[in-house]
């Protein structure tokens, strides 16, 4: 039995290839997925071996704020603290370090030199080491000289004696590069970051905000003493407000944190590749359906010479096997592939060098791909198992032709599954379910979908003869819609395999639209500002300009109002959040509208504070009350309560006095609203701003539609990503019908034999399976945009809560999609056509 | 069999000369060859096969499994191409035509049945007895269509699907259909041998009653002594070659000259 069925495995080389092929396709995504982060990970440990060679111990202050980085944003450590330390028994040296991120250096284009998320950091120059090494020039001396490692020298394109302007927590400032400085292994930088190194007074001064002040203090230990006897012994010294710890543990704590970042986008990738395999199972499951049906009176012969009906599933499962297990070799080596091929890429894009480790292939890629391969592959091969082992052996003796099962069954079963996952994913989306939310929506989402696979057959019928009428002008074109409607549960499948991606797609695309719309709608009558100021965020904190600008912007004639807003993160009553500081909030007002729901908004006197009604409520309090508030720096404010503001759809915050703008991080505003008298000239007014701002390339300003588009254009970004990767489960579904069509042709070769000796031409036999093939590709996109829609308009809806009030249908997108899905029925249908139409006339027709 | 190109002639084959005269015929064969692989494994179908199908008569060609009546068929009907030799259909020389041509020649100029599967499961009778005039995307003549589907009876089966009809009337829809184009020349291939006698000869006979009645030109193969009783015409084939004819046949000397053929072969 066991030689029987694997010969009639090779036997059928093509069948073999074309599902096989949905396997691979599945496998190599998740084996790439593993082989592309191990590689990356191990890049990432070797990128920062030695970093901390030359720092037994580290000193630093605890953060001042909850929930804040104090690599990036440090809290100050006074100077008589490095000479503390020193003096600690075991201690061979202690070096004062002023380093922050948020230096930011202006490129010979004018524009502002960005990283892919790496810090731009700003130190004090303490000479090179032996991780650091000055590859041209010389250290800093003087308050206006500035060195940098060669990766910022290289992306800003700049060079040693060029004059390079630096904003920091200060505006811009202008600096000689007097050095560029590379890393040991000859690195150009350490995990793509990029340093601006200043003498010790100006990176105090620029990056923490006070002159004498350090961010850090590196020891190293005497000869013959441990680091961590030095550690506990400096703990012992500082005391509890400090944090000290090894260089060997800060490496650590480095690497992993990269490593958390990479084993989120792992997640990412083998989510896609999940919903790859999911599209595959339904390939599968379709090819081997249409096997079993091909076979019958094969099958019926087997059990009429006494084969068991556990045999016949035995058989059919083995063939699976067979396949999965050959498409999980092709496939691991196919992943093992792609992963080195994006490591590349990764290492390479975007300026960042990153020696590459050796490609490694970790046990969960080799587990993986076996596991998935052969799971999948059985899983879609169970149902038509079954269903051959009930044939009954009379079939071999009866016509081949198999009669229409009812659809009834399967009907039922689809519309309890797709109302089942629509119930639990609407209970996901209605924010009852606390943590498991995210599971219950994609267990929602993944029921639903099956739900729908299984109601498409009945859809199959109406849908796809009102479809096929749009091509029924022509004999091919009639004969390729009724030979699409002729399996019902054949062509519903192959089309619920291109829902399923392109519903996710559509999805995504309604959800981002209605934000869009919503932010439009809201631009257009709720705000009331003219021109806005603010530049795109890509780090945690926003880009900022110079505070000068606002008084300027003030005097600007046919300017009304002026408000500005900077941003920082602040412990209230002991919890972490965001807040503004309002230079002038009776403006600020009157932009948005806010009105007083409690006490009454006036200009905010100092430790004066407005705050909406959500956050009051939290934070339990009313207009009058008292709240403790510690800024980045300085000591705690007590800070009263001047208003609390009714809920307003646009600006919901905690707004500080600018009384204590000094404690901020980066005393400077990210943001600024203008109002102009009634008909003074807007373009007048924004051009005289952008003159303001010439020295803060980081922001600029716009209109309410422009700074709308703006805050819309990352979407772009979101969507591509998510439409490339999901380009993978459409290419399976794509396999799909190329494989239903192959088989198809296959199955009819006769009557291909007989319209071809009656008459018709080989064009015409192409046209006809294109119009199957078209028609069936349509119908599955028709399928995903409306299930696309329902996901994306149940979303939205969940997110009313949150200020999303308009759903938007994205319709020319849409449209571009049933478009494509049209060209895509094309292609599929290439091969198949070509077979058909190479069909030999007389060997279709002769008989036997 | 092997027989070689240039292998001897059988003396049957001068018998050949009473169909000499071809011109005017529905179609016809000129010393057609058929000869299939090359070198050693060389065989040859069809060895100077000349043959005349005159208009409006009924023609059956017999002769024993692999004695190249498919073949001849198959060449006539432009299904095949010949190797050496030349066809006509009408006054139309189709040899060397490529495939379109020879496709459009069977779509105009030609009808078929074969023995099974002469239906297209997804089209009702009507429209599978329409085909080939929708395929050329021409209007049936309404009066001769009407006049054809009374003559095979189908009229209360035009809406139904092949699969709801018999297997006779499977074959009387597609002898409709070969009819409704009024083509040149309408070649059957073993129409009545997935049917049982009765049925068999209702469709013989309605073959029979078209080149009487409409002056249609039918070309048949078959084996069936019976069924070439039916014919005006019976042409013999024997490896590869006509070797005999009978014309206005009865059963009785079709069988006797099929047993002369085995006798003959049996001597060679």
């Amino acid at each position: 039995m066991l030689r029987a069925t694997l010969k009639s495995v090779l036997s059928r080389k093509l069948r073999l290839v074309l599902s096989g092929l949905a396997v691979v396709l599945g496998v190599m995504f998740v084996s790439g997925a593993f082989v592309l982060t191990d590689t990356l990970g191990r890049s990432f440990d070797s990128l920062f071996a030695g970093v901390y060679a030359g720092t037994d111990v580290a000193v630093t202050a605890k953060p001042a704020v909850a929930g804040v980085d104090s690599g990036e944003r440090p809290t100050n450590l006074p100077a008589d603290l490095v000479a503390k330390v020193r003096s600690v028994p075991g201690v061979a040296t202690a070096t004062g370090v002023a380093q922050a991120d948020g230096a930011r250096v202006i490129g010979g284009n004018g524009k502002v030199v960005t990283t892919m998320g790496a810090p731009r950091l700003g130190t004090n120059w303490t000479g090179t080491s032996d991780l650091v090494q000055l590859r041209e020039g010389r250290g800093p001396q003087a308050a206006d000289e500035i060195a940098v490692n060669a990766a910022l020298a290289k992306a800003a394109g700049i060079k040693v004696g060029d004059r390079v302007g630096v904003l920091t927590l200060q505006p811009k400032k202008t600096f000689t590069l007097v050095g560029i400085f590379g890393y040991s292994g000859d690195r150009d930088s350490i995990g793509g970051s990029m340093f601006v190194a200043f003498t010790e007074p100006v990176a105090q001064e620029l990056m923490l905000g006070a002159k004498g002040t350090y961010s850090s203090i590196d020891v190293t230990a005497a000869p013959g003493q441990s680091p961590e006897k030095v550690r506990d012994a400096v703990r012992a010294e500082v005391g509890g407000g400090y944090e000290v710890k090894t260089g060997k543990e800060l490496q650590a704590a480095t690497v992993d944190s990269f490593r958390q970042g990479l084993s989120f986008f792992n997640n990412i990738l083998l989510g896609f590749a999940g919903v790859a395999l999911f599209v595959g199972v339904f390939l599968i499951l379709n090819t081997f359906s249409i096997i079993v049906a091909q076979r019958t009176r094969e099958l019926a012969l087997m059990r009429a010479v006494g084969a068991s009906r556990r045999q016949m599933i035995g058989a059919v499962l083995v063939e699976a096997a067979a396949i999965g297990l050959v498409a999980s070799v092709v496939g691991l080596a196919a992943g093992i592939g792609v992963g080195a091929g994006l490591a590349y890429v990764f290492g390479h894009v975007g300026g960042t060098d990153l020696p590459l480790a050796s490609i490694g292939v970790p046990a969960a890629a080799v587990i993986g791909a076996f596991g998935v391969g052969l799971v999948v592959t059985l899983v879609a091969a169970l149902l038509p198992a079954l269903r051959a082992s009930r044939i009954p052996p009379v079939a071999a003796l009866q016509e081949a032709a198999t009669p229409d099962r009812p659809l009834t069954k399967i009907t039922v079963a689809g519309g309890l599954m797709s109302a089942a996952g629509a119930t639990v994913g609407g209970y996901g989306l209605s924010g009852k379910a606390g943590d498991s939310t995210m599971w219950l929506i994609m267990a929602g989402v993944l029921v639903s979908f099956i739900g729908v696979a299984l109601l498409t057959p009945v859809l199959a019928r109406p849908v796809v003869s009102v479809l096929g009428r749009l091509f029924s002008w022509s004999v091919p074109g009639k004969l390729g819609r009724l030979n699409s409607g002729r399996n019902p549960r054949r062509t519903a499948i192959t089309a619920a395999a291109l829902m399923v991606g392109l519903a996710l797609i559509t999805g995504v695309n309604v959800i981002l639209s209605s934000v869009t719309a919503t932010l439009h709608k809201q631009g257009d009558t709720l705000v009331k500002a003219d021109l806005i100021v603010s530049g795109e965020q890509m780090a945690e904190m926003p880009p900022t300009f110079d505070p000068a600008v606002l008084d300027k912007m003030r005097g600007i004639p046919g300017v009304r109002d002026v408000a500005g807003e900077y941003y920082d993160r602040a412990t209230l009553n002991g919890q972490g959040w965001g807040v503004d500081v309002v230079t002038d909030l009776p403006a600020m007002a009157r932009m948005f509208p806010l009105n007083a729901k409690e006490g009454s908004i006036g200009p905010l006197g100092p430790d004066q504070l407005a705050i909406d009604e959500a956050h009051a409520k939290i934070l339990n309090l009313h207009a009058g009350s008292t709240v403790t508030v510690q800024l980045s720096r300085g000591a705690p404010h007590t800070m009263t309560v001047a208003a609390v503001l009714a809920k307003n759809d646009v600006f919901n915050s905690i707004m500080l006095s600018p009384s204590v703008v000094g404690d901020l991080r980066v005393p400077q505003p990210s943001w600024a609203y203008v109002r102009v008298v009634p008909g003074a000239d807007v373009a007048a007014v924004r051009a005289q701003i952008d003159r303001l701002l010439a020295d803060s390339p980081e922001v600029n300003v716009t209109d309410r539609s422009g700074y709308i588009q703006q805050q819309t254009k990352q979407f772009d970004a979101v969507l591509m990503m998510i439409q490339v990767l999901l380009a993978l489960a459409i290419l399976i579904a794509v396999l799909g019908i190329v494989n239903t069509l192959a088989l198809s042709v296959l199955e009819r070769t006769r009557e291909l034999g007989l319209l071809r000796a009656i008459g018709l031409r080989r064009g015409q036999v192409m046209r006809m399976v294109t119009v199957e093939s078209v028609v069936i590709s349509v119908f599955g996109a028709l399928l995903g945009l409306a299930v696309g829609c329902g996901l994306g308009a149940a979303v939205v809806r969940a997110l009313r809560s949150e200020g999303i009030t308009s759903l938007a249908l994205p319709w020319s997108q849409m449209g571009v999609y049933l478009v494509l899905a049209g060209v895509v029925g094309v292609v599929a249908a290439v091969l198949p056509a070509v077979r058909a139409a190479r069909i030999n006339v007389l060997g279709a027709i002769a008989h036997e | 069999m092997t027989l070689t190109m240039g292998g001897a002639h059988r003396p049957g084959a001068t018998r050949q000369s009473g169909a000499a005269d071809t011109s005017g015929a529905a179609a016809r064969a000129v010393d057609v060859w058929k000869v299939y692989g090359s070198g050693e494994a060389e065989v040859a179908a069809l060895r100077g096969v000349s043959v005349g199908l005159e208009r409006g008569r009924y023609t059956a060609i017999m002769g024993p499994s692999g004695s190249g009546k498919s073949t001849l068929m198959h060449c006539l009907a432009g299904l095949d191409s010949v190797t050496r030799g030349e066809v006509y259909v009408g006054d139309t020389l189709i040899t060397g035509l490529g495939d379109r041509g020879l496709t459009d020649l069977r779509r105009d100029k030609v009808g078929f049945i074969f023995q099974q599967f002469n239906l297209l499961p997804t089209l009702t009778a009507e429209e599978n007895i329409l085909l080939p005039l929708s395929i050329a995307g021409r209007k049936p003549d309404r009066q001769w269509y009407d006049t054809v589907i009374d003559t095979v009876g189908l009229r209360d089966r035009l809406r139904h699907r092949p699969t709801q009809l018999s297997g006779g009337q499977q074959q009387r829809v597609a002898c409709a259909r070969a009819l409704v184009s009024r083509p040149d020349v309408i070649f059957a291939d073993e129409p009545t041998g997935n049917l049982d006698s009765r049925s068999g000869a209702e469709v013989l006979g309605f073959l029979r009653n078209s080149v009487r009645q409409f002056g249609q030109t039918i070309v048949m193969v078959t084996h069936d002594a019976n069924a070439a009783s039916y014919a005006d015409r019976v042409i013999f084939l024997a490896d590869g070659q006509i070797v005999d004819e009978l014309r206005e046949p009865t059963a009785e000397a079709v069988l006797d000259t099929m047993k002369n053929l085995d006798t003959m072969a049996a001597v060679a």
